[in-house]
């Protein structure tokens, strides 16, 4: 696997070929599959996606009752024109506020890179589809650009709450979906690694601290806060702005930063937010 | 890592390690125990035990028993559906240890023609999996190759012949693995293959004087529980 964002700036460079097909070509010369092969295996991964979105219902409620209806209520005043942020950016927290949702209610999602992050990449691509149009073979070559992301990411440093807090979940999320983004609008490697860049600098530090230790407080809205930042972050890289800081070595950092934060907001269910009064009153009730 | 497997795996939530590797804990299982499952007394241990009912690892284990994949909408229905056709069972506090990894647990399954296995296994993170033990006997494998362990006695030999018999079929060893009890003891041996192993040359291990067992992990059929179809077209999920 590829493990730097540099190296598919540089073969962008010598071989003309754009960001997704490096990845992909990558992945089969690796893996011994066929690059078509490989194509419909994504778009098949682009349906799961768009039927877990679709597949939303807003009675429904997770086992510990902590989680269910917020999607709705946002789609409701995003059609009321009521939304302070305007329709599009209502759409993405939307989308994923639902699937994180649908994922705490043991539905069928696409974990992205990981099912507490699941919402972020559909998120960005379906709302941003639905507005311009984009195709569907489009959308299948950004799940590339942002599998290829992931993948730095995770041979850098880690794609894991355990292992390195909810930098290493939403923040991989939202650098992949900044980079898809990017990709889908024609930004080259460069302007994709920086919208990545941008995406993951605002997150660094986030920790992964759930409430009795279940994938939902406060996973779910933390997905709204990562699609959010990644059209953010991809317009920015758009306009011009440039992270200071190489691309790598942002993900070197959360690399550092996750190595020295405390286990007890690693995925433990101990400290932040599952460590308050309150969070701690909830996991209480929940095993009872 | 492969780019499928960063955008990916389609799973049912709500957590890869809890979720969709309890499943698979459960699917290996039976793979293993070759047969429908009649019942299972489960241990939970660990994060498993703290967290694994807000994250549906019992009925991901049931699920996975049942023969179920990690993105089958059945999940979440797998006690109904196991109650349905028969299959008994019950869940406890298991105690595994300091060493144990936290997302284990400890499986005693009964067969419906009485075959009998009791497996502890590991969630290691993003639905992988990792085989601990088998009857007492350390394992320690994943589930993603066609898996060969056979139990014999501690004799000077066996090793040979298995490994002899597997070229003899073309079958090419990925790793391979020795533990015993002691000396003259007990000992396992686990095989992983990149090639399925005929079930003539199983039938032919069985029958060596000085082993006791064969188990194999086919990735091939899926022997998919039969008792399950009725219930199924009943549309108890999508």
């Amino acid at each position: 696997m590829i493990d730097a964002l540099k190296n598919i700036i540089e073969t962008e460079q010598k071989t003309g070929k754009p960001f997704w097909q490096i990845v992909q070509e990558d992945s089969c010369t690796e893996n011994a599959v066929d690059p078509e092969e490989s194509f419909e295996a994504m778009r098949a991964t682009l349906k799961a996606m768009t039927d877990s979105v679709a597949d939303y219902d807003a009675g429904r409620t997770s086992a510990s009752g902590l989680v269910g209806g917020e999607g709705a209520k946002i789609e409701k005043r995003r059609k009321a024109g009521k939304l302070i942020c305007g329709d599009l950016m209502g759409r993405v927290m939307e989308i994923a506020l639902k699937v994180g949702e649908s994922n705490a209610c043991m539905r069928r999602i696409v974990a992205a890179p990981t099912a507490g992050s699941c919402g972020v990449v559909p998120a960005v691509l379906i709302a941003v589809a639905e507005q311009a149009g984009f195709t569907e073979d489009d959308l299948v070559k950004a799940l590339y650009v942002a599998g290829g992301i992931g993948g730095v990411i995770g041979e850098r440093a880690f794609l894991a709450g355990a292992a390195g807090g909810c930098q290493a979940e939403i923040g991989a999320a939202s650098a992949m979906a900044a980079g898809a983004l990017t990709s889908l609008y024609g930004g080259d490697a460069a302007a994709i690694a920086n919208a990545a860049a941008l995406a993951l600098k605002g997150l660094l530090g986030l920790s992964c601290d759930p409430v009795a230790g279940l994938v939902e407080v406060p996973c779910v809205k933390r997905n709204a806060l990562g699609a959010v930042n990644a059209v953010i972050s991809a317009d920015m890289t758009l306009a011009g702005v440039k992270s200071q800081i190489p691309p790598d070595e942002v993900i070197d950092a959360m690399r550092t930063i996750g190595k020295n934060m405390d286990p007890d907001i690693k995925e433990t269910g101990i400290g932040g937010l599952a460590g308050t009064e309150t969070g701690k009153a909830i996991s209480q009730k929940i095993k009872l | 890592m492969n780019v499928m497997d960063v955008i990916g795996p389609v799973m049912v939530g709500p957590s890869s390690s809890h979720t969709a590797g309890a499943v698979r804990i459960g699917k290996v299982s039976r793979r293993l125990l070759g047969e429908n499952v009649a019942a299972a007394h489960i241990g939970l241990y660990g994060s498993f035990l703290a967290t694994g009912r807000g994250h549906g690892t019992d009925k991901a284990l049931i699920a996975g028993l049942l023969g179920m994949d990690v993105d089958d909408m059945g999940i979440p229905d797998a006690f109904d559906i196991a109650r349905t056709i028969g299959l008994d069972f019950d869940f406890y506090e298991a105690d595994l240890g300091d060493d144990a990894h936290p997302n284990s647990a400890k499986l005693e399954l009964t067969g419906v023609n009485d075959k009998r296995l009791e497996i502890v296994a590991s969630s290691i993170g993003g639905g992988r999996i990792v085989i601990q033990e088998l009857d007492h006997l350390t394992a320690n494998f994943s589930g993603d190759y066609p898996t060969l362990i056979v139990h014999n006695l501690d004799q000077p030999g066996h090793v040979s012949e298995v490994t002899s018999m597997l070229a003899h079929k073309l079958v090419n060893i990925a790793t391979m693995q020795l533990y015993r009890s002691g000396r003259g003891g007990h000992a396992v041996m686990v095989l992983e293959c990149d090639q399925e192993v005929p079930a003539g040359a199983l039938t032919w291990l069985k029958k060596l004087e000085g082993v006791e067992k064969v188990t194999y992990l086919s990735l091939l059929e899926d022997i998919a529980d039969d008792r399950i179809q009725t219930n199924r077209q009943g549309g108890t999920h999508d």
